[in-house]
């Protein structure tokens, strides 16, 4: 069910990005274009690079060598403010990150009040209305140590959404859930898709990949093995490692 | 009523505790008292504030500032107490000018009780960086790279994020330190500081009462120390997270 709206300019543009911890080499040579609107999938081992990739996206790793544009911007730029960056694209954990010493509201407040300077009270009111978009409207003062992992992320992408990014990005969101909240949290990610945000997923959810994605994309040893959409890439692969892994998962 | 039973005390059974009925006594103790507690107020908060400073400079970028740290840490806590305070006292103080006093003399820029809170908040200090450098360490990683990936700056992430919940963490031992800070401050009688110890020894060495103001002093300090457990024990409480344990 690919391209269910229409696509526009490209948000996210790596090209050739290589990166090595050490001699260790995590990516080698990775390209991939995410269009705004567009929700693309990452699927692959563990170990393949998936999560650095998106750490290098955001600017929380550095890379060796390629480029990686945001909405026209290099990422790497040494002369880029990387907090004007990351303001740009939320990313959400696989265990959830929530400030545990604020309430699940003042999580979501948090940021657009210290970082964007935003006034107080319009926050608050975007804040709930996040949260319960989310489903949690009846949590607003429940502190994330009193909630349950499902409601923590949901928490969590309210926080991301809170400072209106251009893109999200979800890092094995679900890994730590069990099967019944990792459904409310999917659902949640879902309607944001359906919404039009710009969703770059690494996941191990390979039913989940196939129905959300607009493209898939399978990273093995730090390489793009092969990229389609999700009809291809699932039903049809090309590459005997995909096969190997999708025999695996599913 | 107070008064006329330790004169009672003191008549029929010989224990001589003069800071209770004696107006005289009793001012020269308050007197210490209150300087010590002035000491001790002063000395946490700077020596705070001093942990605060170090904790930022050890953590940031400047190489130099690292370095200072690093020097500071060392030196103020593998060297004794007293053998700084003397320093200021003696060494450094002698280097400074001298202010008129306005009757036509001549008096040092610093007091005594103002080396004793500099050496006292200094040497505390010094403590209090390694305790929240601790407390920080302790706050996992991954909540500092979300607030980082929410465009934080450091102040910013310092002040909201990793300080109140390095706080939580080190608080025992931050407790300790402040703790030993008080017990400190007694040195203090070396260089002549009016403080407890010093009003006590002047008591005892006129009335002769050395047992029984040995017991007042140790009893005021108890008293001291627990006020200091009360509030740094309100104050946890008040931070204490629903569902949160550090």
């Amino acid at each position: 069910m690919a391209s269910r709206h229409q696509l526009g300019e490209p948000v996210v543009v790596v090209e050739g990005v290589e990166k090595s911890f050490g001699s260790f080499s995590v990516l080698r040579d990775v390209s991939l274009t995410v269009r705004r609107g567009e929700t693309v999938c990452i699927i692959g081992p563990s170990g393949s690079g998936k999560s650095t990739l998106l750490r290098c996206i955001n600017g929380l790793v550095p890379i060796s060598k390629g480029s990686i544009k945001l909405a026209g911007r290099e990422v790497n730029d040494a002369k880029l403010d990387k907090l004007a960056l990351r303001r740009d694209v939320g990313i959400v954990f696989q265990q959830y990150n929530l400030f545990p010493h604020k309430t699940a509201l003042q999580n979501v407040m948090m940021a657009p009040i210290h970082v964007l300077k935003q006034d107080k009270a319009e926050v608050e009111e975007r804040a709930r209305k996040l949260l319960a978009k989310v489903g949690l409207s009846q949590k607003l003062a429940t502190y994330p140590g009193e909630l349950s992992g499902g409601q923590q992320q949901r928490v969590a992408i309210a926080r991301s959404l809170a400072m209106n990014p251009k893109v999200m990005l979800f890092d094995e969101v679900t890994a730590a859930l069990d099967p019944e909240t990792k459904k409310e949290v999917l659902v949640t990610i879902q309607d944001l898709a359906a919404e039009g945000m710009t969703c770059i997923l690494v996941t191990h959810e390979m039913g989940f990949a196939r129905e959300v994605a607009d493209h898939v994309y399978f990273t093995d040893g730090g390489v793009i093995v092969e990229h389609g959409s999700p009809a291809e890439v699932f039903g049809n692969p090309r590459e005997e490692r995909t096969k190997g892994f999708l025999d695996k998962v599913l | 009523m107070i008064a006329s039973f330790f004169q009672w005390l003191n008549d029929t059974q010989g224990l001589n505790f003069s800071v209770f009925y004696d107006a005289f006594d009793r001012s020269r103790f308050l007197t210490g008292l209150w300087t010590t507690t002035y000491i001790c107020v002063v000395s946490i908060i700077a020596s705070m504030a001093l942990g605060l400073i170090g904790v930022w400079l050890a953590g940031g970028s400047s190489r130099l500032g690292r370095l200072v740290v690093r020097v500071y840490v060392q030196f103020f806590r593998n060297t004794p107490p007293l053998v700084q305070l003397s320093f200021f006292y003696f060494a450094v103080a002698s280097l400074l000018p001298t202010v008129s006093d306005g009757f036509g003399g001549q008096s040092p820029l610093v007091s005594g009780t103002g080396w004793a809170i500099i050496a006292f908040s200094l040497f505390a200090g010094a403590f209090n960086v390694e305790i929240f450098r601790a407390g920080i360490e302790a706050v996992p990683s991954t909540t500092v790279e979300a607030a980082e990936s929410l465009g934080y700056t450091r102040l910013q992430l310092y002040l909201h994020v990793v300080l109140p919940l390095a706080f939580r963490i080190c608080l025992p031992a931050l407790n300790n330190n402040l703790i030993n800070l008080v017990k400190t401050t007694t040195l203090a009688y070396a260089i002549g500081v009016p403080e407890l110890l010093y009003a006590a020894s002047q008591i005892w060495s006129e009335v002769f009462n050395v047992r029984e103001m040995m017991n007042v002093l140790l009893v005021t300090y108890v008293g001291l120390v627990a006020v200091l457990v009360w509030i740094m024990g309100r104050w946890e409480r008040s931070m204490r997270i629903p569902g949160y344990s550090t």
